[in-house]
């Protein structure tokens, strides 16, 4: 089922087959080009399917923003070992609904990316990794696994190519921090799903220290097309260096939250006024958080800006994982950076000191200030406690919590400062003669 | 000849090997970076985020401690950006630790403090609620207070890596995740402390010393542990006359930093209540306390009333008592008391082993040959149980040079969790798997054998033939039981033979009775017991035999006896220790214990007391004379003096005596039994419940 209508701006891609009558069905999929990107792989030696993606612009659609096609070429396929295709799908990202939404609807083109990427690098192994609170849809991939496996998609000898590619899916146990990538094999291991040192990177020792083609869920899912149509034609869709399409969980204070799969390069602005209906109650923008929460706050003036990854980073945030968060003037600012923190501070595995010790400390502040107890000193040790996790941490995840945390307190310092306690005025001691 | 790379730290060009890490690199051009996660020997975490260094072109600061030096890089360690950020990371880490210093074990030698004390802030801004959990008790010997923890996870690697016992894991996530025990609420495992010696902070802390003392009051005694063969370099915190402590955190000695729960806990056996702290003299049928004078006349008068009518005299040395007092034991028998019925328990066969490989040298395993060598066998023996510093030494060898290890033994044992083969025997097949491996150890470039007491007599003839066989160069370890078990060999402590396995022929002698014989002869006139039990296994024939035991405790064999002398233990005395490789150490004494006297001393009093000549009773005097007379025993004082260990090198000839392998007896001591010392520690009285069975495999 749909969550939200597609919208006329919309460029549908990856979404094409939402909203189809049993659009879970290898049936419906094979009937509307589905497996048409894997036959035409089949007829490609493998460096030319890597060299598609690589044309297709794809960049990662977990948040780094990684070029897809480079990370596969960086699996050394003359490796003696097993290779892994393992697909992300523990989406944790407070804002970000769109993985669910693909696997939810369209399961085979999931596993038609995957079946790409396997004949790409030499895998004959593949895992779904999905956050344990998507139960109901690992039931769908199951089926659609199954599907596959009965129609020659998957196992041994596919399509008599001699081919052999297996898939399984996994649950996660619900830690934000195992859609890390490096946790998240950790946690694939049957390990406590704490990141790794790096290097290596999965390319080249990933899952059970072998060479693994580690994406998103999106990131697979835009493969057939690209296979399929061309990578140029994929690249095209975007602005330059920002191939294809994307699709945006749009959310917050608009009148037509939803998944919308747009172009690369999109405006900000546009997408929260045509796309979405504009704000609520006909209030005044006040912040968008453009990525999902870990990505910095940005203010509403800034807010005209393209949807790639180069034009929003050059704006002061991170395109990250597709999550935009509107938010209209009637939003606390302070509450925000609470209810952040909080996220942040219950997700951090506890690996390293900075993140640990920091994202509670910050927790901690942020709610006494929140709660009227501030002192102004705060304000100003809030910012710089999240200076001091930022790129010190051993994974991403303490720059998640530090850089918006640094964005909020600069962008919306007054609304902090105006949380602090009134002065009292002191009464004379009494003096006792 | 290794790759060197060039690389410059601080302005300092600077030279290490291709693959080394920066926080090493800088350490050798004598930079100091600081760490707590990172730990010589053990994973990588790069958890604590210390060591962050400047590196140019990098766009971030990067822990020192994974990377690896590349050619030309430009590191900085105390730049304005690296002091800022590691006094960053001291204020996160004080956030939620409980500063309570002043009551802390670790309170003067702990690394948190010296971190903040050199890198630190001198303020708090932390105005919050600290996170704090209840104390907990792991085992006995193991207490951890989490809030103290700053999570460098050194103890689970240790535990992990270092042991193979995996006893520790961590639970619970980000800031409330703790240290805990894999198996439940408890320790299942070695209780060997090493957790709480690698702990930076005083997170885990020892059951026997917490709370005791600050570290500053204690004088720090390095001397060698007094229970198994192994040799391990133990210091003792001393106070007042009181040993309070012992662990090994310099890392100095041939053990590293390495303890089993004996050399750790078990030192404990000095203050036990029924430690005998006065001569004893059966009086009617009891044992009464007299003074030292009366009990030293007393033995002389009746050593040389036998000695003057021809009387047997039987002499049964220790495994535990020094070189210098088992030189001058068998040196007082055979001269002063002209008998030649002297032995001790014997553990292991070295002395056929020593006859198997005469004509050559550089052929018996030092400790550090075990870390070094490319492949091991090991038969009939349980290594993690009975030779638990030999059985790390073998496993760190496996982490860092890939150890291939074969083992043969009758039942499962704690290496076969790494060995790349391994072989069930029944008990007495033993060489014959172990020939069954020959085409395999052929293809290895060398080789260590250890052997416990199933390989003796013949056996130990055929195992060097079959090692000759094997064309390649093979060592060998003979495995025996305790601290000087190795010393009492190779000081004649033999019927059948005098210091250096020469034969007693050379002194003119007769071959004496063997241990069994002496207690089972009827006719027995005296029977001198010093630092052994044997009446604990046999019973003595001879019912009218004057019976002298030097002990530290009333065991079954003094309280048989007509004269007890209490003697000073490893701990109260000075001297020299040959461990199972044959590694000559020095003890230093460490306390005194009233009433009692060191072995060399009451010998030293004997002779006085029967007008004979054994030279002067002075440990330094005593290895003056071993050093001059007994082969393989010239070893250079001055490593002795640093506490080095100086591979002492046996006779190398044959040695012309009837193999005697029923005299072969190991105890057969777990991690947690160690003979009489181990019945009187306490310590490892209170874990001898764990179940040893549990954690193996």
């Amino acid at each position: 089922m749909l969550y939200n209508e597609p919208h006329p701006l919309e460029v549908r891609v990856l979404t094409r087959r939402f909203g189809l009558p049993n659009s879970q069905s290898i049936d419906t999929y094979l009937a509307t080009d589905g497996y048409v990107g894997f036959r035409k792989a089949l007829e490609m030696p493998p460096e030319r399917i890597i060299e598609e993606v690589k044309i297709s612009n794809l960049r990662g659609r977990g948040g780094a923003g990684f070029p897809a096609g480079l990370k596969w070429s960086f699996v050394p396929r003359e490796s003696p070992k097993p290779k892994y295709v393992v697909v992300n799908a523990d989406e944790g990202e407070p804002g970000t609904c769109k993985d669910r939404v693909l696997m939810e609807n369209d399961p085979h083109q999931l596993l038609e990316g995957m079946l790409i990427a396997a004949r790409a690098v030499g895998a004959e192994t593949g895992y779904i990794y999905i956050r344990g609170e998507y139960r109901y849809i690992i039931e769908i991939l199951d089926r659609a696994i199954e599907e596959a496996y009965a129609r020659g998609y998957l196992g041994r000898n596919i399509l008599g190519t001699g081919m052999n590619f297996d898939v399984y899916t996994h649950t996660g146990a619900g830690s934000y921090e195992c859609g890390e990538e490096s946790a998240l094999l950790e946690s694939l291991e049957g390990k406590r799903g704490q990141p790794r040192i790096r290097p290596p990177f999965p390319a080249v020792s990933g899952a059970f220290g072998c060479p693994t083609v580690l994406n998103n869920v999106e990131t697979f899912c835009a493969v057939p097309a690209i296979l399929r149509d061309g990578g140029a034609a994929f690249a095209a869709l975007g602005t330059p260096r920002n191939g294809g399409t994307r699709l945006f969980a749009l959310s917050g204070h608009v009148n037509r939250p939803g998944v919308y799969e747009l172009p690369m390069g999109f405006n900000l602005l546009r997408m929260i006024e045509e796309v979405g209906g504009g704000i609520r109650g006909g209030r005044k923008l006040k912040a968008v958080i453009p990525g999902g929460t870990s990505c910095p706050i940005l203010k509403a003036e800034e807010c005209d800006v393209a949807m790639d990854f180069d034009s929003v980073a050059k704006a002061g945030s991170m395109l990250g994982s597709g999550g935009v968060i509107v938010m209209d003037e009637t939003t606390d600012m302070v509450k925000v950076a609470v209810r952040v923190m909080r996220f942040y501070q219950h997700e951090s595995c506890g690996w390293c000191v900075p993140c640990r010790e920091g994202t509670i400390w910050l927790r901690k502040i942020l709610e006494r200030l929140d709660a009227g107890r501030g002192q102004p000193s705060d304000i100003d040790l809030v910012a710089e406690i999240s200076r001091n996790m930022l790129g010190r941490t051993f994974c991403p995840l303490g720059d998640a919590a530090a850089m918006p945390t640094i964005s909020y307190v600069q962008k919306f310092r007054e609304e902090f400062e105006a949380r602090l306690p009134k002065k009292v005025a002191v009464e004379t001691p009494l003096v006792v003669v | 000849m290794e790759e060197l790379v060039k690389l410059t730290i601080d302005g300092k060009q600077v030279e290490v090997p291709a693959g080394t890490l920066v926080i090493n690199a800088a350490k050798a051009a004598g930079i100091e970076i600081p760490a707590f996660c990172y730990y010589d020997g053990l994973a990588l975490q790069a958890a604590c985020r210390m060591c962050l260094v400047e590196v140019k072109k990098a766009p971030k600061l990067l822990t020192a401690c994974t990377l690896v030096a590349q050619p030309g890089m430009v590191v900085h360690t105390e730049t304005p950006a690296v002091v800022e950020a590691r006094k960053a990371m001291l204020e996160f880490l004080l956030t939620n630790h409980p500063l309570d210093c002043p009551v802390c074990d670790k309170g003067g030698e702990c690394e948190l403090q010296d971190m903040v004390f050199r890198y630190g802030a001198g303020e708090s801004r932390f105005l919050e609620q600290k996170v704090h959990t209840e104390e907990k008790q792991f085992s006995p010997l193991v207490y951890f207070d989490a809030p103290r923890c700053i999570l460098c996870y050194r103890c689970v690697r240790i535990c992990d890596e270092g042991l193979g016992v995996k006893a520790l894991g961590v639970v619970h996530r980000g800031v409330y995740t703790e240290i805990g025990p894999n198996r439940g609420d408890h320790l299942e495992c070695d209780e060997c402390g090493m957790c709480i010696d690698i702990c930076p902070v005083g997170a885990l802390t020892s059951g026997r010393y917490r709370y005791k003392t600050r570290p500053w009051e204690m004088q720090h005694v390095g001397t060698i542990c007094a229970h198994c063969s192994n040799g391990c370099k133990t210091t003792l915190g001393v106070r007042n006359d009181a040993i309070i402590r012992a662990n090994n955190r310099d890392r100095s000695g041939l053990n590293g930093e390495f303890l089993c729960v004996k050399g750790r806990f078990g030192f404990d056996f000095v203050e036990h209540p029924e430690r005998l702290r006065t001569p004893l003299v059966r009086e009617g049928g009891e044992l009464r306390p007299v003074n030292w004078m009366q009990a030293v006349a007393l033995v002389a008068r009746r050593f040389e009333e036998i000695r003057a009518r021809g009387g047997r005299i039987g002499v049964i040395g220790s495994n535990r008592t020094t070189n210098e007092e088992n030189y001058c034991l068998q040196k007082f028998a055979r001269q002063v008391l002209g008998t030649n019925h002297i032995d001790h328990h014997r553990t292991g066969d070295v002395v056929a082993l020593v006859d198997a490989l005469a004509g050559r040298t550089g052929a018996l395993a030092t400790t550090g040959d075990l870390y070094r060598t490319r492949a091991a066998l090991v038969i009939a023996a349980d290594l993690a149980q009975q030779q638990p510093f030999l059985a790390f030494q073998l496993r760190a060898n496996w982490r860092h040079h890939g150890l291939r290890l074969y083992a043969v033994t009758p039942g499962p044992v704690r290496e076969e969790q790494y060995a790349v083969r391994s072989v069930r025997c029944r008990p007495g097949e033993e060489l014959a798997a172990v020939e069954g491996l020959a085409a395999e150890l052929k293809g290895e470039p060398e080789l260590v054998i250890l052997f416990g007491d199933a390989v003796k007599g013949e056996l130990v003839h055929r195992l060097v033939a079959f090692g000759d066989s094997l064309g390649i160069p093979v060592k060998y370890v003979c495995l025996v039981d305790y601290a000087n078990s190795r010393g009492a060999a190779d000081m004649g402590l033999l019927p059948d033979l005098l210091p250096g396995y020469r034969p007693v022929a050379e002194a003119g002698l007769e071959r004496g009775m063997a241990l069994p014989e002496i207690l089972a002869a009827p006719d027995l006139d005296a029977l001198w017991v010093v630092g052994a039990n044997p009446l604990k296994d046999a019973p003595l024939a001879s019912t009218a035999a004057f019976v002298v035991v030097q002990d530290l405790f009333l065991t079954e064999t003094a309280r048989r006896a007509d004269v007890v002398l209490p003697a000073a233990s490893a701990y109260e005395k000075t001297g020299t220790f040959t461990n199972v490789c044959g590694e000559i150490q020095q003890l230093r004494k460490a306390i005194d214990f009233p009433g009692a006297k060191t072995d060399l001393e009451i010998f030293g009093l004997l002779a006085r007391a029967m007008r004979a000549e054994i030279g002067p009773a002075n440990p330094e005097k005593v290895f003056e004379e071993i050093r001059a007379t007994v082969p393989g025993y010239n070893v250079a004082l001055p490593v002795l003096a640093a506490g080095g260990a100086a591979p002492s090198s046996p006779q190398n000839g044959r040695v012309p005596v009837e193999w005697r392998p029923e005299l072969i007896r190991s105890a057969r001591d777990t991690l947690f039994r160690s003979g009489t010392l181990g019945r009187y520690s306490q310590a490892l009285n209170s874990v001898t419940e764990a179940p040893g069975e549990l954690y193996r495999g």
